[in-house]
């Protein structure tokens, strides 16, 4: 007989691990993928796929260089790569592109020490770095396919919705708009998203909070027009913001009491931007913002346990 | 009333529709002194007596103790050193069996008239929580504080564990019996039955002989992991919360295990004392999975020999269910009072260990509400005053957090350190 194993109890585990929940997020991002290579050809595919393969690349040379532990095969930089280029319009150039991965990756992730330790998202905050240091390129909005018959890069540029106020909700809705990759199709980031609602990944509360917030304020700024609304909700990063980036893990309030705050914060800032500031779009900012509010947050959102007794004169 | 968390398991009760089976004699058994919490007990016999089945080999003079007696009529062959799950050595009685399995002389009925007599006669018994502690059950029925509420724990939360239900199906009058005794004795008015609703049939025909006491009521709970844990169980059924550094006892409670209420009806009406011990024999490694009856002190290896384990594939032998029990270093380890199931698991899939990615599934199936991940940041780091903020002390080891988690952290794992480290520093300042 072979020699019994010994290890500390429990001897049964959930099977949820890291690597397929980052699995299951990319799966959530597929329609948006598909949308965008409908929308804007196959450049687009050629971009998502340059993004994930460059942060891969980066994050697995990272860890040979700081002579840590492999950690390409959780799953997580694939994912930064793909959010990333969601994040970005088709026609960017691909080595800027690949400055952003470097941006998420490296600066942003493993400097900080890695997986779990980042105190912003990579994606975004590569995003903002992009745009503001790129700002020409990284406004440079095409008309998607559907929208123009005889159709080229270089021709038809347009603004996005947001600039130009003029688009269709129906437009918006697919996203026959100008904008990001992944961003433009509202109807395939819902459906991800409710599939990593329906699938026990993301808590529905982040995105709620932070759509229903955005609602509430454009209503009550436009003095209840619905369509202000819509168009509010569907247009931009909002989609995206609310269902794959402000409910990232690492970054974001660690009970849904934070959640919850951090979902309203998101909201209010996003309105705050897009009506008062010069930026069309603010979902990025605010949730960048939120991010670095986060650690403040966990500490007032603590559990309370159960059965803990609170020391007298501390309000627990 | 808002129910408190924790995670809905794999059941496996696949024994639980087969009886207890009686174990043939093995060649020898061997007794350890230490099966209970308390003070180790001191052998009271020599090498080369006969013993009979029920007689006192060890005992202790301290009162927070349990007797040993022998589970079988033979000769002693030795006392010797036997090193317990938890690492510590304890004394142990080796006995080869006779075959004939002789009845003590000394046994008699125990008689008593006041509480205090019950007490010394349940002191004689050598009975312990049999879920899982361990505590002796005449200190669990000496509360401190008068009680209105006795609660029976049949929750059995553990996957793969039938040996409660299999006594709640074979033996339902004995424990309503004895759970009117210790009503009677103790003067509670009020007794509920906590069973997890995976268990049909132990429901049924509790409840059915239970019908016409209106001072006893069956409490079927959802089956959610660890529904079977104190406070868990207590709030739950009573409404009631232990807080931080009490007992059961302090909000009017006692929470017993309901084979060890069969027990200690099964002494007061024939004066046997604990020498038996049902078991569950299962896992993937088992070709004949059973419920079995067996003389506490048997070595494993027999258990194992009889339910046919396919010992090329065994990888780890643990006593106890699959979240909360111990790993077994070998397979002479004999029985004990406590142990309430053997698994024999194959080998288990390896799984990689990532950071920790706040996905906050631990702080959700808490069951005591905290949070594990903040807790293992704060044992890092060696920080006491944050891990008492954190209330590591309320963390029950129930390892539901453990268990959800993706990254594979050894939460419930480092909890156990972090209490032990917390102890020693509290030790070293005084
Ligand atoms: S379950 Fe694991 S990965 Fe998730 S927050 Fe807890 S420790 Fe971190
Ligand atoms: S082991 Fe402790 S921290 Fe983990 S779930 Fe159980 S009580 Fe909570």
């Amino acid at each position: 007989m072979k020699l019994l194993r010994v290890t500390p109890s429990p001897h049964i585990r959930d099977n949820m691990t890291t690597q397929k929940i980052m699995l299951c997020v990319i799966a959530a991002l597929v329609p948006s993928a598909v949308a965008a290579v409908i929308h804007f050809g196959w450049l687009a595919l050629l971009m998502m796929v340059f993004c994930v393969v460059c942060s891969v690349a980066f994050e697995g040379l990272c860890r040979i260089i700081m002579k840590r532990e492999q950690t390409i095969r959780d799953g997580s930089a694939a994912l930064t790569g793909l959010l990333l280029a969601m994040n970005l319009p088709v026609t960017l150039p691909l080595w800027e592109a690949a400055l952003g991965c470097f941006i998420a990756i490296v600066v942003v992730k493993q400097l900080f020490g890695g997986l779990g330790q980042n105190f912003a998202n990579p994606a975004i905050a590569a995003r903002i770095i992009l745009m503001l240091s790129l700002t020409g390129d990284m406004t440079n909005w095409i008309q998607p396919r559907t929208a123009v018959s005889d159709f080229s890069y270089d021709a038809v540029s347009s603004a996005t919705p947001l600039v130009s106020g003029t688009a269709n909700i129906m437009d918006l809705f697919w996203g026959s708009t100008g904008g990001c990759l992944g961003e433009t199709c509202a109807a395939a980031l819902l459906f991800g998203g409710i599939f990593l609602i329906g699938m026990g990944i993301i808590s529905p509360v982040t995105p709620f909070a932070y759509i229903g917030t955005m609602a509430v304020c454009t209503l009550i700024y436009s003095g209840g027009d619905v369509h202000f609304m819509l168009y509010h909700l569907l247009a931009g990063g909002l989609m995206l913001g609310a269902f794959f980036m402000a409910t990232d893990y690492v970054t974001t309030p660690i009970t849904w009491q934070g959640k919850l705050i951090f979902g309203v914060g998101c909201g209010i800032l996003t309105f705050l931007i897009r009506a008062f500031g010069n930026y069309p779009e603010g979902v990025s900012f605010s949730i960048l913002l939120m991010n670095i509010l986060t650690p403040y947050i966990d500490k007032f959102t603590m559990t309370k346990p159960f059965g803990g007794i609170r020391k007298a004169g501390s309000k627990a | 009333m808002r129910r408190l968390h924790g995670v809905r398991l794999p059941h496996y009760k696949q024994t639980s529709d087969m009886p207890f089976e009686t174990l043939p004699l093995p060649e020898k058994v061997v007794i350890p002194m230490s099966m209970h919490m308390g003070k180790p007990c001191t052998p009271t016999v020599k090498p080369k007596q006969t013993v009979a089945v029920g007689e006192c080999i060890g005992t202790s003079d301290a009162p927070f103790s349990a007797d040993i007696h022998a589970s079988v009529s033979g000769t002693v062959q030795a006392v010797t050193d036997l090193r317990l799950m938890n690492g510590t050595v304890c004394k142990a009685v080796e006995i080869e069996p006779d075959g004939l399995q002789t009845p003590f002389a000394g046994l008699t009925v125990p008689a008593y008239g006041s509480r205090e007599e019950f007490l010394t006669a349940l002191r004689r018994s050598g009975g312990v929580g049999m879920g899982g502690a361990g505590l002796p059950t005449h200190i669990k029925l000496n509360p401190p504080k008068k009680i209105d509420f006795l609660l029976i724990n049949a929750a059995e939360c553990e996957p793969y564990i039938t040996a409660d239900d299999r006594t709640m199906q074979e033996k339902p009058l004995t424990i309503l019996k004895g759970i009117r005794r210790i009503m009677q004795v103790l003067d509670i008015p009020e007794c509920a039955i906590g069973v997890e609703e995976n268990k049909p049939d132990a429901m049924k025909i509790i409840s059915e002989a239970a019908e016409k006491d209106p001072a006893i009521t069956l409490v079927p709970l959802p089956p959610v992991y660890p529904q079977g844990a104190e406070k868990v169980l207590i709030y739950h059924i009573t409404g009631r919360t232990v807080e931080e550094g009490k007992l059961p006892a302090d909000c009017g409670v006692i929470v017993m295990n309901v084979s060890s209420i069969a027990f200690v009806e099964e002494y007061f009406s024939t004066g046997m004392p604990l020498v038996n011990r049902g078991l569950t024999v299962d896992g993937d490694c088992i070709g004949k999975r059973c419920s079995l009856n067996v003389p506490i002190g048997t070595p494993i290896r027999n258990v194992l020999d009889y339910a046919q384990c396919d010992y090329e594939k065994l990888d780890r032998l643990i006593s106890g269910g699959p979240m909360m029990g111990q790993c077994l270093p070998g397979t002479d380890y004999p029985v004990t009072k406590t142990m309430n199931a053997v698994l024999a698991l194959s080998e288990a899939e390896k799984r990689r260990t990532t950071a920790c990615i706040r996905c906050g599934r631990c702080i959700q199936a808490c069951p005591h509400r905290l949070m594990p991940t903040e807790l293992e940041k704060a044992y890092q780091k060696r920080d006491v005053a944050r891990l008492e903020e954190l209330k590591l002390q309320l963390c029950m080891l129930c390892r539901c957090c453990s268990y959800v988690c993706p990254a594979n952290r050894p939460l419930a794992e480092t909890n156990g350190l972090a209490k032990a480290f917390v102890r020693q520093q509290k030790e070293a300042a005084k």
